[in-house]
């Protein structure tokens, strides 16, 4: 059996016999990977906090049958203020959740592994609202994985304009011509907050849309929750937890 | 696979926190070898458990009456409840014999990825015992893990509006421990929760 090195971030963990733990982790190397921290509940154990969930570490591992076995563990972020707000803990659970829930094991992916260390830096920088990098985190890795959501164009036919029809199904906005009987109309500031949410990479604009719009972001929010699970094909757990307006 | 008996008691013991299949299995054969008496003293023990334990109505620790023995003793201070996540956690602190106060247990923690929210722990009932007792002050001892820094948090925020002293245990260096091997997060807790010395 191999020993490899890789950095991963912990995405959560599982209580195993008297003092051990499976870990989750999404790596930058390998996807996601199954692996076991031997006597880390142990008060004074040699990996001690390094591997909560939510850490970001540079692990030394063995490969196993079913699961690897994590030999050592540096730490490179600990995001510890995340645990200590609840908010913040729920908004991050929830990110872990819906990576746990698309990552594959031997795959990697980087614009995964970006999107989940930018969303958790942001959630440590201790937001007054957290949830709104929930919003965003949601379509950013909806589109990462292949559901991008259509704002300036419209989803079906690509006629670009500021097209006002919503479509969960559609994967965005759509014309007059392209949306079905009975879709929705919504107002402009709606797509905007969409496409500002979905936009990769700027997560210091979202305080001020969650302040500035607040109608427009409560809609688009609910958008991006429904947008997320019906592409990715999953109801997430976690996020009626993450505290909203 | 076993046959029928052989195979339920394996299953039953598997399930049980702890024991993989491999555990299950030699547990059931030691079992299987032990003279009868024994093992009827181990199935009279847990009916009996089952028959004669319940939850103390109050603090929900393990009891064997409507309350438990630290609820009903005129000794333990009524100001001070130490809030903890399971029974096993107030046997813990009970043991230090260092805490002289009382219990709530949650009977968990809150951990948004397994869907365990608020409403499955016995917050409610926290609060109305801090509305109704004569409480000044709650310690909070969940686990120093992400569930139950999450539950700590929560209940904090809960409690900005009650009056009440809310306090946290300590979390640092492993008594005993030498200073260079303690971890990066055990070491940064421990700054942050120092304390003045002397006097
Ligand atoms: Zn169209
Ligand atoms: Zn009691």
């Amino acid at each position: 059996m191999a020993n490899y090195r890789d950095q991963g971030i912990v995405l959560r963990t599982y209580k195993l016999g008297e003092t051990d733990r499976i870990l989750h982790l999404l790596t930058q190397g390998r996807g996601k990977v199954r692996a076991v921290a031997r006597g880390v509940r142990r008060p004074g154990s040699r990996f001690g906090g390094r591997l909560e969930a939510f850490s970001h570490v540079d692990l030394q591992l063995y490969e196993g049958r079913n699961l690897d076995t994590i030999t050592q563990a540096e730490l490179l972020a600990p995001h510890a203020r995340i645990r200590t707000d609840y908010a913040a803990s729920a908004a991050a659970s929830l990110m872990a959740e819906v990576v746990d829930h698309v990552a594959q094991e031997g795959e990697r992916d980087h614009a995964v592994f970006l999107l989940l260390r930018s969303g958790l830096q942001a959630l440590d920088a201790e937001p007054a609202d957290p949830a709104i990098f929930v919003d965003a985190f949601l379509l950013r890795l909806a589109s990462a994985v292949g559901f991008h959501v259509f704002t300036d164009a419209c989803a079906v036919c690509r006629t670009p304009g500021a097209h006002v029809f919503l479509s969960v199904k559609a994967g965005g906005a759509l014309c007059a011509d392209c949306a079905p009987t009975g879709t929705r109309a919504v107002d402009r500031p709606v797509i905007d907050a969409v496409a500002l949410l979905a936009r990769p990479g700027e997560w210091t604009v979202l305080p001020g849309l969650a302040r500035d719009q607040p109608a427009a972001r409560a809609t688009a929010a609910s958008y991006a929750r429904s947008f997320a699970e019906h592409h990715l094909d999953r109801r997430f757990r976690a996020y009626d937890a993450v505290p909203r307006p | 696979m076993y046959e029928g008996a052989v195979q339920d008691l394996i299953d039953e013991l598997g399930r049980l926190p702890g024991v993989g299949p491999k555990s299950a299995q030699r547990i059931a054969f030691h079992l299987l070898q032990i003279d009868g008496p024994d093992a009827q003293r181990l199935a009279d023990a847990i009916t009996r458990v089952k028959d004669t334990i319940r939850f103390c109505a109050r603090c929900w620790n393990v009891s064997e009456a409507e309350e438990c023995r630290i609820c009903q003793d005129p000794r333990r201070d009524p100001a001070v409840l130490c809030v903890v996540e399971e029974p096993r956690d107030v046997l813990a602190i009970e043991r230090t014999r260092e805490y002289r106060g009382r219990y709530h247990v949650l009977g968990g923690a809150i951990s948004p990825i397994d869907g365990v929210g608020p409403e499955e722990l016995h917050i409610r009932e926290l609060l109305a015992r801090v509305g109704e007792e004569p409480v000044e002050e709650l310690i909070i001892a969940t686990n120093p893990n992400v569930e139950g820094e999450a539950t700590a948090s929560y209940l904090s925020r809960l409690l900005t509006h009650h009056d009440v002293r809310v306090t946290r245990l300590a979390s640092g260096l492993p008594v005993g421990g030498d200073l260079d091997y303690a971890d990066e997060v055990t070491l940064g807790r421990a700054f942050v929760g120092r304390r003045e010395l002397g006097a």
